[in-house]
């Protein structure tokens, strides 16, 4: 290195540090002042809010229609301000790092689904700090990181309605059904199956009878062979659940080209773009899952009344939530949206997620 | 005329003077137009956020110097987070222990890395994608998809915690006194001069004496080192120990050390250059997303960088080339007149 250039970099390394030492010896940038709601409740949703959607990760067509679709609707009845931003991979120091951004653009409301529960704690609680509420949706972090979580479905509502749809799918007569479950050991999947039993034992479901479960582990290809193992070991077979995504598409691919087309029913929890052709075929009749844009949707209103202090996020908490109508806050800050979304070929071609 | 062509001739050459202007540009150009970036605040983010890379770029300096690369410093990241959270889980609560054993583990896949290529003499680059692999396996077999998040809060408060007075977190101190280090090594003693003599040409550097095998494995057990090190850092601020920590850090470690003008044949480039552009990414990356720019355009930018960063030495090169070619045919011109 020459002479002369050392004194550039000298002077440039000079330069660096003045702007870096002159910004360190301001002020900490004001905080937004705290909403008023230690006092009385506020009756209507402040205008102007900044909404911010923050979910696992961007060019999901998942967050698309529960942001896009749904949340920014919400913000625009409130007239808030909407916006969507994210990483570009699902991992939780990238989601940190979105989370200071918005932090510092002095954003009131941070709608997130968590990348990891514990990681994103720290940089949630420095934006509560600096003003912000904080609304999960989607994946929660620990309650003690947020104000609200946005519960998409109860154990009870997917099992009530998993074993209605089945049943107005199998007709008045009943029969014999089976579900195809993801793992044995899978937590969510064992208590809904659970559920079902308890719902089964309901007299008004006494002519269903639950004969085997069987598990495709939640991979496409085994799914489909445990499907047609069902229909060679069950002849009377009427009807198969399969509350798991993988399992109900890969179910409802063998039964769209077999003789049980038609004959033995299929309902679960699946996504509209998997199930569409087999909805408009005729191979399954209905599905249920959550509306992913009411999601999005509450949990901005939910973020809206806690930014303008119309509720803390206790248990017993009541608020509107514009065209869901009211909620109430419930254990641990949990807002449950409600009972599934229920899919048929009519309303299939409203979603794209 | 010789004068000025010489004056050029040592502006473009030295791409560490171009990086530290650009460096100064992005920060006040960012103060003035981006709401934020003149906040303490935005520099304790961008501080946090760029201690894991620069830590693992330090090395990484020396590596590519030499001419060899460590793709699997991530990894090394990785494992040590999840093998620190077993530990935990087994109740070890001792956080010097724990810091220990994980720098150790880190050594210790510094030295497999360092084996297969020294001993076995095979390329690193092969090695490293191999390592980067296998430890990320073994992270996911040690933990699993679960996650040990339930470290006590004040080891991450004490991990991100300021310099009394400022809001920059005290953890860069480590990151500076660990560059000085490196930096002399590198460009003050006989070893750093090895180096650049290994990565222009290794032949040439054994018959001079200096030992290349050796030299090299402790090289990658240092860089083995260095990765967990940032991995304890990654621990403690996330606390959260997962077997995905740190998942294709190694892309923004090399980026940055190419960036800072370290050649990828090895035998150029020094510590200033790549501390300014592990800064430069990392003030970059955070002024455009106070800016409101979306993440896919985010990615396009830094790819290009990338891309900037290969490209641009060897442009500067060339053209340093072509001004000496010059200055021959310049002198006559001059004693014409």
């Amino acid at each position: 290195m020459g002479a002369r250039n050392r004194v550039i970099v000298l002077a440039a390394l000079a330069a660096l540090s003045l702007a870096v030492t002159g910004c360190a010896s301001q002020e900490p940038a004001a905080t937004e002042p705290a909403p008023a709601g230690s006092g009385g409740a506020a009756a209507t949703i402040k205008e102007g809010l900044k909404v911010a959607f923050l979910p696992k990760q961007v060019n999901n067509p998942y967050f698309d229609a529960s942001d896009n679709k749904g949340g920014k609707v919400a913000v625009e009845e409130f007239k808030g301000v909407y916006s969507q931003t994210g990483p570009s991979e699902a991992s939780p120091s990238a989601q940190v790092s979105y989370i200071n951004t918005l932090s510092q653009q002095g954003t009131d409301v941070i709608v997130v689904s968590a990348n990891d529960k514990d990681a994103i704690c720290g940089a949630l609680q420095e934006a509560r700090t600096a003003g912000a509420k904080i609304v999960t949706y989607d994946s929660d972090t620990n309650p003690a990181c947020r104000d609200a979580f946005i519960n998409q479905a109860s154990p009870e509502g997917i099992a009530a309605s998993q074993i209605k749809l089945i049943s107005e799918a199998v007709g008045p007569d009943g029969g014999e059904i089976a579900i195809l479950s993801a793992t044995a050991n899978a937590t969510n999947q064992n208590a809904w199956i659970e559920m079902m039993k308890t719902e089964l034992a309901k007299p008004e479901n006494a002519k269903l009878k639950l004969v085997t479960t069987v598990y495709g582990d939640d991979d496409d290809q085994k799914s489909f062979q445990e499907t047609q193992g069902l229909m060679a070991k069950y002849p009377n077979l009427k009807g198969v659940i399969s509350p798991t995504t993988v399992g109900v598409a890969a179910a409802a691919r063998y039964l769209s080209t077999s003789e049980y087309k038609g004959k033995v029913q299929l309902t679960g929890l699946g996504t509209p773009n998997q199930m569409r052709e087999y909805v408009k075929d005729g191979t399954v009749r209905s599905f249920a899952l959550w509306n992913p844009s009411d999601l999005g949707y509450l949990a901005a209103y939910t973020g809206g009344a806690l930014a303008s202090g119309m509720i803390s996020g206790k248990e017993g908490d009541t608020f509107t939530a514009g065209k869901l109508g009211e909620y109430t806050v419930g254990k641990d800050g949990a807002v449950l949206l409600g009972d599934p979304f229920v899919f048929t070929k009519d309303n299939v071609d409203d979603f794209d997620f | 005329m010789a004068e000025r062509i010489s004056r050029l001739r040592s502006l473009v050459g030295s791409w560490d003077a171009a990086l530290l202007v650009a460096l100064v540009l992005v920060v006040a150009v960012g103060a003035v137009t981006v709401e934020g970036v003149a906040s303490p605040r935005f520099w304790r983010f961008v501080t946090l956020e760029v201690i894991p890379i620069a830590l693992i770029a330090l090395p990484m300096t020396l590596v590519i110097v030499t001419g060899e690369i460590d793709l699997s410093v991530a990894s090394v990241l990785g494992l040590t987070c999840t093998v620190m959270g077993q530990l935990w889980l087994w109740g070890v609560t001792s956080l010097p222990v724990l810091v220990v054993a994980g720098l150790l583990l880190g050594a210790l896949l510094g030295a497999v890395n360092g084996l297969f290529v020294t001993v076995f003499g095979l390329p690193s680059l092969a090695v490293t994608i191999g390592t980067l692999a296998l430890y990320r396996g073994l992270a996911y077999v040690v933990l699993g998809d679960r996650a040990v998040a339930d470290y006590p809060p004040q080891w991450t408060a004490g991990a991100i915690g300021a310099i009394p007075g400022l809001t920059i977190p005290w953890a860069i101190i480590v990151v500076v006194v660990l560059a000085v280090a490196f930096g002399i090594v590198l460009h003050a003693t006989p070893i750093g001069r090895g180096l650049y003599a290994m990565g222009n040409n290794a032949e040439a550097a054994r018959f001079a004496g200096i030992s290349v095998v050796r030299t090299k494995f402790w090289l990658f057990v240092a860089t083995g080192a260095m990765s967990a090190l940032a991995g304890v850092f990654w621990t403690l601020r996330y606390a959260s120990a997962r077997a995905d920590n740190g998942s294709g850090l190694e892309l923004a470690v090399v980026a940055a050390v190419l960036l800072g003008g370290v050649s990828i044949f090895g035998g150029r480039g020094g510590l200033i250059g790549v501390i300014a552009a592990v800064v430069l990414l990392g003030t970059l990356r955070n002024a455009l997303q106070l800016a409101y720019v979306p993440a896919n355009t985010l990615t396009i930018i830094t790819g290009s960088l990338l891309i900037v960063s290969v490209v641009g030495p060897n442009v500067a090169g060339l053209l340093r080339e072509r001004l000496r070619r010059r200055r021959p045919a310049a002198t006559p011109v001059t004693q014409a007149e």
